[in-house]
């Protein structure tokens, strides 16, 4: 398929600089960096509030930064964002749903919405209904499907046209621990061709998943490393998220 | 294209929804009963009119007054279909997965604003059909009964507009349907007002522009007036979502 339309592109998937964004006197977001090439799963950690979300709000066009550029397959998603979305597949933390629709219908308007043609576009439902599992719902509404089909429903919405860069801001909320099993061998095995920006509060699964990890504390990036960098300094990856976001002191000036 | 896509996912929504055929079917009813009490009028009054040197015709006696209720009808209908629009999906958090697909703001504000008018479309058909069934003991004034149905279309997209844009300022579908209903029901307030004075609210009436088209009068003031008010309007909401893009 297109999966590999630019795979020797010299450019990363995603890279960020300098990306800040304030609401009013608020700093929300603080000089974020980030930098990811296909086959980085990257596990984006903070506590609630560090400006995670927001962060990833910018990451996907949906708000704009204060300051800073985001490019994505070297496109800049600030001049040409019809053409850098084109590489996203965004999973919010609410998922997207229409509960009105059955889940095809759903599928291929998100299909259609990212311009999928009419040929490809029952190949790609196939396909995603088959990683998801959800197979046997195809023609069941959404409203009426429990939590987890709901969950795997808004992951297959973002994977549906195979973004170079797939963004999912805790996407196993909900799940039952086989789905969560499933859902985790799912993005192992979308990295590989993929760059993944991952939200999570779950250390273990980002430890399990992810080859590369950046905590938020206080708007700013506090730690921006790769997991097997961490292991050989054999640090566990809980003590240094408690060690780094611990120091809830209002100026947060214990880190660096 | 990417319009297509979003209008036919809003129109399936709204067919989902019973709401809609409800909406449908007491239309039906209250035009209907109109027509028919019309209809009525028309025979009772018959040998009289023949008497006149130029009388009404069917369709003025007829056809007319339903058009004029259908917009009245209108002003109450389009503040519950236009408040789901933005409004329920901000507060369905689906916004967020039209806004990161490669959809510009337009597409997406023009593809709803297309699917109300098909959906509008509807009732001009309504009455073109019930008008048809007169052909049956008469003849028409097709003239008079095209001007009507561009009029009321015309009427029905300065509604979809500004209940679109209201939708797109809440994330809550009650506030937009009141507010929607509070703005239209100013401008029918204004039309009253209008006709007391002849003082520059007329201009700004849109029932008073709908009038002219009402009676066969295709002015073009009125025209390039309901073309203006609707393209204002979308685009004040394009505006709107853009600028909630870069504020936040």
């Amino acid at each position: 398929m297109f999966i590999d339309v630019t795979s020797n592109s010299p450019h990363p998937v995603i890279e960020a600089n300098g990306l800040s964004r304030h609401f009013g006197d608020r700093v929300a977001v603080h000089d974020v960096n980030l930098k990811l090439h296909r086959g980085d799963i990257l596990g984006f950690l903070g506590p609630n509030g560090a400006g995670k979300s927001t962060t990833m709000r910018m990451l996907t066009g949906n708000l704009a930064p204060s300051s800073g550029s985001v490019h994505i397959c070297g496109t800049n998603l600030l001049d040409d964002p019809l053409e850098a979305k084109h590489h996203i597949g965004y999973l919010p933390e609410i998922p997207p749903l229409y509960k009105e629709l059955t889940v095809d219908e759903y599928l291929r308007f998100a299909a259609r919405l990212h311009g999928l043609a009419k040929t490809s576009l029952q190949i790609a439902l196939d396909e995603v209904k088959q990683q998801c599992e959800l197979n046997d719902v195809g023609k069941r509404l959404i409203g009426v499907l429990s939590k987890g089909y709901q969950q795997r429903v808004a992951i297959a919405q973002a994977i549906i046209h195979r973004p170079q860069l797939i963004i999912l801001d805790e996407p196993t909320v909900g799940l039952d621990p086989n789905q969560i099993q499933k859902v985790r061998a799912l993005i192992c095995e979308l990295g590989k061709t993929h760059a993944i920006i991952l939200s999570s509060h779950i250390l273990s699964e980002v430890e399990s998943v992810c080859n590369r990890v950046q905590i938020m504390h206080q708007s700013k990036l506090v730690l921006d490393d790769s997991l097997d960098n961490l292991k050989r300094q054999n640090m566990n990856l809980e003590n240094i998220f408690i060690q780094l976001t611990a120091g809830n002191t209002p100026t947060g000036e214990s880190v660096q | 294209m990417m319009m297509l896509t979003i209008a036919g996912k809003e129109l399936k929504l709204l067919f989902a929804s019973s709401l809609v055929w409800i909406f449908l079917a007491g239309m039906q009813l209250v035009l209907a009963w109109v027509f028919l009490g019309r209809l009525n009028t028309f025979l009772e009054i018959q040998p009289q009119l023949a008497q006149l040197a130029n009388p009404p015709g069917v369709t003025e006696v007829i056809i007319s007054p339903v058009f004029s209720v259908a917009s009245i009808v209108l002003l109450a209908v389009t503040p519950v279909l236009s408040m789901r629009l933005f409004a329920e999906e901000r507060r369905n958090h689906t916004l967020a997965m039209l806004i990161s697909a490669p959809v510009s703001t337009s597409a997406i504000v023009l593809g709803k604003f297309m699917a109300l008018m098909i959906f509008f479309c509807l009732i001009p058909l309504l009455i073109v059909t019930l008008a048809i069934s007169l052909l049956t003991g008469g003849t028409l004034d097709f003239g008079l009964l095209g001007s009507n149905v561009i009029g009321l279309i015309l009427l029905a997209g300065c509604f979809a507009a500004l209940g679109l844009y209201i939708s797109s300022l809440t994330s809550h579908p009650t506030v937009a349907a009141l507010g929607c209903l509070g703005v239209l029901l100013c401008l029918w307030v204004m039309d009253i007002v209008a006709i007391e004075s002849e003082s520059a609210a007329h201009h700004f009436s849109l029932f008073r522009h709908f009038e002219s088209f009402n009676i066969g009068l295709i002015d073009s003031f009125s025209l390039v007036f309901f073309l203006l008010f609707t393209i204002t309007f979308l685009v004040l909401t394009i505006r709107h979502l853009e600028g909630e893009r870069l504020n936040g």
